[in-house]
């Protein structure tokens, strides 16, 4: 099997559940006869049809909200936000009618929200955002932002099976610069678990998504000098896998948190209040994070680059953190 | 007397209507008791759109009440126990607790959708629950009801765009009740009919006197089967009068007395026992026997309701996500699954655009741009046809843009006092001291 990229992988999940199961529809924005902006549902109106292939008009509070309606029926909407920024002209209905469905009526809705994210392409301050912990601080929701390929094909059938509604992340400056080789057949991977992509022994590297590959490049990087840092890609946000990150930093006594996110607010702030509950006493330094600023997503390339992590970045927090 | 509603039916309208007021009417004297644990929102006066729209669904349809929806609720299949419950807040309550008002519903007998507080957020909703019943084969309408103000979110808007594109079995019941809150209809758009707006979508449109069961009814039935028979959401303007304020905090000052005198002389089940007893529908005996039996079961249920415990405080931390087996997921299929499956679902992805969009062909005129579907021609028009995928090149690893002052690996180790290797240190120091 040739190796795929991580485009690739989402692809062949949305058409394999699809086949699996004629309960998986599909709608969004020009996914139909265009196959979508990133051409992630190319084929997938001509091998399943108009009726399970949706081109909806630029509406995101009535795909949304249709999605959820389909639901209750029994369906397993998977909605196509054209870029993940626009999931802020919905939030209402995400929020406010999907999220708190189950809990407030027992009304269950199965349902996967996805769309490209993340920065690092000059896409600007509408096209780059990382809106994950406006939906990790909502109950009801799952929250699921791959690294890898593999990852993002298991973890989309897996999100597409579960009961609940999943917001799959996909960040864009991974879609086709990363590529590996799947497993033949038929796999899936697990909600809820975090990965070690690095096994280390000085500290702890939590990232995931774009970050991942940047911390795995300062981890490299690290090694040069002696500091064996162990890379946690989280993989899902919401729910975390607590154990995973625990462990880990009862191993190293030492924790940097890593995102692409803004700073104040983000996913950082609450590992290192979970580690503070969980592991204080295995502690040998302060939780550390390096994380985008707190800005909008800056247009011009030298502004971006200033605005997001990298591996420099990474390597000089975990240096400073390394002489604790 | 032509209706075609029987004569048994006919008199269930009127049990319903009653039932709305008198249901609503005991929950104003238990909010003064203080037994009503949130807000609570009257339909005084709407009670004919209420029940005159949901009983001209079938079982098998969908509705989604608003907060002046409780007559709905109840032809529906809703006890008024569920309704007392649900605003005293109990554990017996459809939501055992953990929301109030008519914010419940049922998915699997009485087809309802729970409403949230954000108005116009049902429509799309709605839309998508018609249009998965299209995709399994069920036959289905969907009901939903909008405010003259909610009339103006976006959501009602998107809701509308998208119900009209799909052409979804969705009949819209816009409640022209002239206030939204305390602000008029006159004050919220320049329209004298809000139906109106129903050709912008393309959809069509009715107005009717929402005071008037029977043409609420009548109007309805044909609505439900415009929309069962694909031509598409129906938009129904029904003009009448919130005759108390938004909720029962507010007196409605702002109301003009002439106007709430207008409506009043306009009640809904005032007129309707009148065109009863015109028409020898019934008689008085007839009467006091329904609102006899109307008493009997609410001293019934309002006596369950406050003897229904609270809910477990615990309770609150439970439910969040459907998880271990609490609900099983399945589609009630009415069609042969085999149609949406490939190959048989399979088409050549293109569009075919009628008219170009040209001013004097496009006058007037709706183009409608549809996906061919051609239907059999096998998996193999799934071949994307489009260009390859663009590639882009990785740009170099980013420069560092952070200055750290000392970066040097062999800097000093610094104390932080808690972890094992601090530990470690301090028995050592305390050992050293202990030796001194």
């Amino acid at each position: 099997m040739a190796p795929v990229t991580m485009l690739e992988g989402i692809r062949q999940a949305i058409f394999e559940e699809m086949d699996r199961d004629p309960a998986v529809v599909a709608l969004g924005e020009d996914i139909g006869v265009y196959g979508g902006a990133f051409k992630v549902t190319e084929g997938l109106l001509a091998k399943f049809g108009p009726e399970r292939v949706i081109d909806a008009p630029i509406a995101e509070t009535a795909i949304v909200g249709a999605a959820c309606g389909m639901s209750y029926l029994g369906l397993r909407p998977v909605v196509e936000m054209q870029f993940i920024d626009f999931i802020a002209c919905c939030f209402n209905q995400v929020t406010n009618f999907v999220a708190k469905s189950h809990y407030r009526w027992g009304a269950p809705v199965p349902m996967v929200l996805r769309g490209p994210s993340g920065g690092g392409v000059h896409g600007g301050p509408f096209h780059s955002a990382n809106p994950e912990m406006y939906f990790v601080h909502t109950p009801g929701l799952k929250v699921v932002y791959p690294s890898t390929a593999h990852d993002a094909k298991g973890l989309l059938k897996s999100a597409i099976r579960d009961n609940n509604p999943v917001l799959f992340f996909e960040h864009k400056f991974l879609y086709r610069r990363i590529k590996e080789e799947l497993p033949q057949g038929e796999f899936t991977e697990p909600l809820g678990k975090a990965a070690v992509r690095r096994e280390g022994r000085h500290l702890t590297i939590i990232s995931y998504a774009a970050m991942m590959y940047r911390a795995l490049e300062a981890a490299g990087e690290l090694a040069k000098e002696g500091i064996e840092a162990e890379v946690i890609d989280l993989r899902t946000l919401l729910p975390l896998d607590r154990e995973t990150i625990i462990n880990s930093v009862k191993k190293t006594n030492k924790l940097l948190i890593v995102h692409e996110d803004t700073r104040t607010g983000g996913i950082a702030g609450e590992i290192a209040a979970l580690v503070c509950e969980g592991a204080f006493e295995d502690l040998d330094g302060p939780i550390a994070r390096v994380t985008a600023l707190d800005t909008p997503t800056p247009y011009s390339p030298p502004l971006e680059e200033y605005f997001l992590p990298n591996a420099s970045k990474i390597v000089a927090a975990a240096r400073e953190l390394a002489r604790y | 007397m032509n209706h075609p509603l029987t004569r048994e039916q006919q008199l269930d309208l009127y049990y319903y209507m009653q039932l709305n007021r008198q249901l609503e009417d005991r929950m104003v004297r238990l909010f003064r008791q203080n037994k009503i644990v949130g807000g609570l929102y009257s339909s005084l006066g709407q009670e004919a759109i209420s029940v005159g729209t949901a009983y001209a669904l079938e079982k098998r349809d969908w509705l989604a009440p608003m907060i002046r929806n409780i007559g709905a609720l109840l032809v529906k299949g809703f006890k008024p126990r569920d309704i007392f419950t649900q605003h005293m807040a109990k554990y017996t309550s459809p939501t055992l607790g953990k929301d109030g008002t008519s914010h419940f519903g049922d998915l699997k007998i009485c087809h309802t959708v729970s409403p949230i507080s954000m108005l116009g957020d049902l429509i799309p909703v709605m839309t998508g629950v018609a249009m998965a019943g299209r995709y399994l084969g069920q036959k289905i309408v969907t009901l939903t009801w909008i405010g003259d103000g909610g009339s103006s979110t976006g959501a009602f808007h998107e809701g509308l765009v998208f119900a009209a594109q799909q052409r979804a079995a969705l009949v819209l019941v816009l409640e022209n009740n002239q206030w939204a809150y305390s602000t008029p209809v006159s004050r919220q758009a320049p329209v004298k009919d809000l139906a109106e707006r129903a050709r912008g979508y393309g959809i069509q449109s009715q107005i009717v006197d929402g005071n008037d069961v029977l043409a609420v009814y009548d109007t309805t039935k044909g609505a439900v089967e415009e929309a069962r028979a694909g031509r598409g959401p129906v938009l129904i303007e029904m003009k009448t009068m919130r005759m108390k304020g938004h909720a029962q905090h507010d007196p409605a000052e702002y109301v003009p007395k002439e106007m709430f005198e207008y409506w009043k002389a306009r009640d809904p089940l005032t007129l309707y026992e009148e065109y009863l007893t015109e028409n020898k529908i019934w008689d008085a005996k007839t009467k006091s026997e329904i609102d006899a039996r109307i008493e009997r079961e609410l001293d019934v249920e309002q006596k369950f309701a406050e003897e229904s415990p609270l809910p477990p405080p615990e309770l609150a931390a439970q439910g969040v996500y459907c998880e271990g087996g609490c609900h099983n997921i399945t589609a009630d299929w009415q069609r042969p699954k085999k149609e949406l499956t490939p190959p048989n679902c399979s088409v050549q992805a293109a569009w075919q655009v009628e008219g170009y969009g040209d001013l004097d062909k496009a006058a007037g005129v709706a183009k409608q741009a549809a996906v061919s579907a051609a239907v059999g021609n096998g998996s193999k028009s799934s071949k994307p046809g489009g260009k390859p995928p663009v590639k882009v090149a990785a740009r170099p690893p980013a420069k560092a843009s952070v200055k750290t002052e000392d970066a040097s690996p062999a800097a000093p180790r610094v104390p932080f006092g808690r972890g094992p290797k601090d530990k470690a240190f301090r028995r050592a120091s305390q050992d050293k001291a202990g030796r001194r």
